[in-house]
């Protein structure tokens, strides 16, 4: 038995290798969101934001407005009273009432439902693009790009929270001796409401907040893991001094 | 009950008795289960059969469960699965127990095959058990790939797309027999439908039928083992196996603590990282199927990328495919390419295992450059571990042949 | 068995693998039966229903859907209420001591107002809903005796105006009164009570 897992680790371990090497994709660097789904108070913020910011154009359709309250530590009435701007029942999932055809019209494409945005580009992604746009007189409808998704059709709407930022490049020599641009950084044009640091918080927020809406049992779920794996425990125990038990017959 | 010694014949009072009579369910449970002497000095590979089976039906069960609330149509697939991550009570869970079971089902099948591979388990008189083997890993194959295009997310429908698009490349007939399958003019809701109802209820039951033919076929001819010794040929006075135990209770016994390591496993990934890192569920596949759009990069389920990275090895759309079918038919002539004069690794010589080794880390290796990119390097990697691939059963007539092989014992070696 | 076999041990762990096993088959069920529940998307679509009584006419019947059920409410005039009354003798359970109703919908008229009478109109023989015959002394439904009601044609089963079954018809029990409550003088919330959140 020793030899061929022997054989199986060492292929594996030699698969492994290079997926060390080449981890880092193409595109711009994404920064640490350090969002944490089990800051309750980060959550309320974000969802807070995000009713007021996000949910003019972008719903989460999949999300019921009653699941807030579970989810964020909130009663059924704060809910209501603080994050449910439509109306209606409780019960209904958070969408907008923008017809997707006008959004579409207004925008070149309609803006996505963000219920699964954290599963499908990762909470590190939001926060990165919510920290991410500059003042571009290139882009005719918005006046703003943004670094991670170069192009988005999306307005700043938080610019009044963070300010305008600009991208600073560097001027470098090519290896053909032509002169290419790279990006350094950004630089705070003209100041928003909150500090660069409370503007982090903020992005933090959201991020926290959609990454709770994409999987809203996720803290349950590994709560419960904890008791599955316990009893198995337990029950590998009881089951592998049966079988050495009975394999005492075996000689 | 215990005087009527014979058995078709047994008489026996009562209810048991009267439907003894008509459905013979002891002489089943004897032959197969209580009186089926299987060796005793099976390692810990061999609990990867009994663990399949335990896969096979993680997956019906919770298929069942997952079809009650799932709607098969393009405009409401997407939601329904979230709507059973979400509105259903524990659908979460079965939903995970699904997505986790299919990615274990291959893990559990691999580690099967390469049992085999090491003990020779293909060789003569096992060739049916090895051919029904590699018949249920293709319908598996199916069966996973209808499956993932149910949930209808952008890697679903792309990789349906692409995987479709294979059988483009038959000449004359391909165009059309891809529009065919599809039923309509690209992935459609047709598709959907119909790789719903493939996925549900066709497959399964041929999967089903399947897993009987293998386990009949093995009861039949008798399990191998790491000593590759046949048990049948020393037999005790009463007819038994001298190295044989009954499958029941000693080798279910065996089967359980195993089971419960699985269970672990299985829950560590559905409880803690049920994505498991994009893997088991692709981060593009949280986005709906938008068939005006293709993710920027794509690649299948993990279980495939061995044969899509010989497929994108070959520069040319109907070689690429050709090679592909090639590496899958390979494994289906493993019994006669095998020449060896034993059956277990214990016993076989240097070239052998050289030849085993390197074709694991080629099968491996070329999983994992199915997951990238592909770039000139990798392209490049990709032929190198394919020739290896097609080398290890090419050339296996001849140099199992002149390996140097160690004698096998005369009976199997166990210390108790 | 050979020597060194201890049975005792042997029986206890075989005990202790086959209990803990069937614990655990027991605890994968409760997932699999719990998701047969009521969903959420159930429970949003079930969730109490507002019905505006306002414009509501003396002896007008309006019909609201709740839970996929025909919600019937009757906006009883006096002399319908006199009717009810003069009913008692005609109905199996007079006063309602069947358990077809809420605590605060008892009684001979079956309701929180007199005057307004909500009801599952749901026949309680096998489920068809019936019609309203507010036609008193209708030919067809015993001619003088008839003193308004509702009559299901399926199987020809007859209740009053209060909901209350007649006797002698396939139906054995009062239409059910569902949860309900005034949320103003105007509009009935039907689904919820007083004594539910």
């Amino acid at each position: 038995m020793a030899r061929p897992v022997r054989m199986l680790v060492v292929a594996l371990l030699l698969a492994a290798a290079p997926g060390l090497a080449v981890a880092a994709g193409p595109g711009f660097p994404l920064e640490d969101s350090g969002a944490d789904v089990g800051n309750q108070p980060s959550l309320q913020r974000g969802a807070q934001l995000f009713m007021n910011y996000c949910l003019g154009c972008h719903s989460l359709e999949y999300v019921r407005y009653n699941t807030l309250a579970e989810g964020l530590g909130l009663t059924e009435a704060q809910v209501a009273e603080n994050l449910q701007f439509t109306g209606g029942s409780l019960h209904d999932t958070i969408t907008i009432a923008m017809p997707e055809r006008d959004a579409a019209g207004w925008f070149g494409q309609a803006p996505p439902d963000l219920t699964l945005i954290a599963r499908s580009r990762g909470e590190d992604y939001i926060y990165t693009f919510l920290k991410s746009f500059y003042v571009d007189p290139g882009s005719r409808l918005t006046g703003v790009n943004n670094k991670v998704l170069p192009g988005t059709s999306m307005p700043h709407v938080l610019w009044q929270l963070q300010g305008l930022q600009e991208a600073v490049y560097r001027q470098e020599t090519g290896p053909g001796g032509e002169r290419i641009e790279v990006f350094e950084g950004f630089e705070l044009a003209e100041p928003g409401s909150m500090t660069p640091e409370e503007y982090s918080q903020a992005a933090r927020d959201i991020t926290a907040f959609l990454s709770w809406a994409a999987e809203p049992m996720q803290l349950e779920r590994q709560r419960l893991g904890i008791w599955v794996l316990l009893f198995l425990a337990v029950l590998f125990v009881f089951s592998y001094l049966y079988y050495k038990e009975l394999w005492k017959d075996v000689k | 009950m215990s005087a009527a010694t014979d058995k078709k014949g047994a008489t026996g009072g009562g209810l048991s008795g009267w439907f003894r009579k008509r459905f013979p369910w002891d002489q089943l449970m004897e032959d197969h289960v209580t009186g089926y002497y299987a060796p005793k000095n099976f390692n810990w590979w061999y609990v990867f059969g009994s663990l399949a089976l335990l896969a096979l039906i993680i997956q019906i069960v919770t298929g069942i469960f997952l079809t009650m609330s799932y709607k098969p149509s393009a405009a409401e697939a997407f939601g329904s699965v979230e709507y059973i991550m979400r509105d259903v009570e524990w659908g979460w869970l079965i939903r995970y127990m699904h997505s986790t079971g299919a990615s274990m089902f291959f893990v559990v099948v691999y580690l099967h095959m390469f049992r085999a591979l090491l003990y020779g388990s293909y060789q003569k008189p096992r060739e049916l058990v090895w051919i029904f083997g590699m018949l249920i890993y293709l319908v598996m194959s199916a069966e996973a790939f209808f499956g993932y295009l149910l949930p209808w997310g952008q890697m679903s429908y792309w990789g349906a797309q692409v995987i479709v698009s294979l059988f483009g490349a038959i000449p004359v007939i391909g165009e059309g027999l891809v529009e065919f399958i599809r039923g309509d003019y690209f992935i459609s809701d047709v598709t959907l439908n119909r790789f719903f109802a493939l996925h549900v209820i066709a497959l399964p039951i041929v999967l089903l039928g399947l897993v009987v033919a293998h386990i009949l076929a093995l009861h039949e001819v008798g399990s191998n083992n790491p000593d590759g010794v046949d048990i049948k040929e020393k037999k005790g006075p009463d007819g038994r196996p001298l190295d044989g135990i009954p499958f029941h209770p000693y080798h279910t016994a065996k089967d359980v603590p195993a089971w419960v390591v699985f269970a672990m496993v299985f829950a560590i990934i559905v409880f803690f990282a049920p994505e498991m890192g994009g893997y088991f569920l692709e981060h593009a596949n949280f986005e709906p199927a938008n068939p005006l759009k293709t993710p920027e990069h794509i690649a299948p389920v993990w279980y495939f990328t061995p044969f899509y990275a010989i497929l994108r090895a070959v520069p040319d759309k109907l070689g690429g495919v050709l090679a592909m079918g090639a590496a899958m038919f390979m494994l289906f002539l493993l019994p006669w390419l095998d020449r060896s004069p034993v059956r277990s690794i214990r016993y076989k010589g240097p070239l052998f295992k050289l030849a085993l080794t390197l074709f694991i880390i080629s099968f491996v290796m070329l999983g994992w450059l199915g997951l990238q990119p592909a770039t000139s390097l990798y392209t490049i990697l990709a032929r190198v571990f394919a020739i290896i691939y097609f080398a290890f059963f090419l050339l296996m007539p001849f140099y199992s042949k002149i390996d140097k092989t160690k004698t096998p014992p005369p009976r199997v070696t166990y210390h108790g | 068995m050979s020597d060194g076999v201890d049975l005792g041990r042997r029986r206890f762990l075989g005990a202790a693998t086959g209990v803990t096993s069937a614990i655990g088959i027991g605890f994968v069920a409760v997932p699999f039966l719990s998701s047969w529940k009521p969903s959420a998307r159930a429970q949003a679509l079930g969730a109490p229903v507002e019905v505006d009584i306002s414009k509501l006419d003396d002896g007008a019947l309006m019909r609201v859907e709740w839970r996929g059920k025909p919600i019937w409410v009757l906006k009883r005039t006096p002399e319908m209420i006199e009717r009810v009354e003069q009913a008692d003798p005609m109905v199996r359970d007079p006063m309602s001591e069947e358990p077809q109703q809420p605590e605060y919908a008892s009684g001979r008229l079956r309701s929180i107002r007199p005057e307004v009478l909500v009801v599952i109109g749901s026949c309680t023989h096998l489920g068809c809903s019936p019609s309203p015959r507010f036609d008193v002394g209708a030919e067809d439904l015993g001619g003088a005796d008839w003193p308004g009601g509702f009559f299901c044609a399926c199987h020809g089963s007859k209740f009053d105006l209060a909901g209350r079954v007649w006797r002698g018809v396939p139906a054995p029990l009062n239409l059910v009164v569902p949860p309900h409550k005034y949320v103003d003088d105007a509009t009935i919330l039907v689904g919820e009570d007083e004594g539910v959140a």
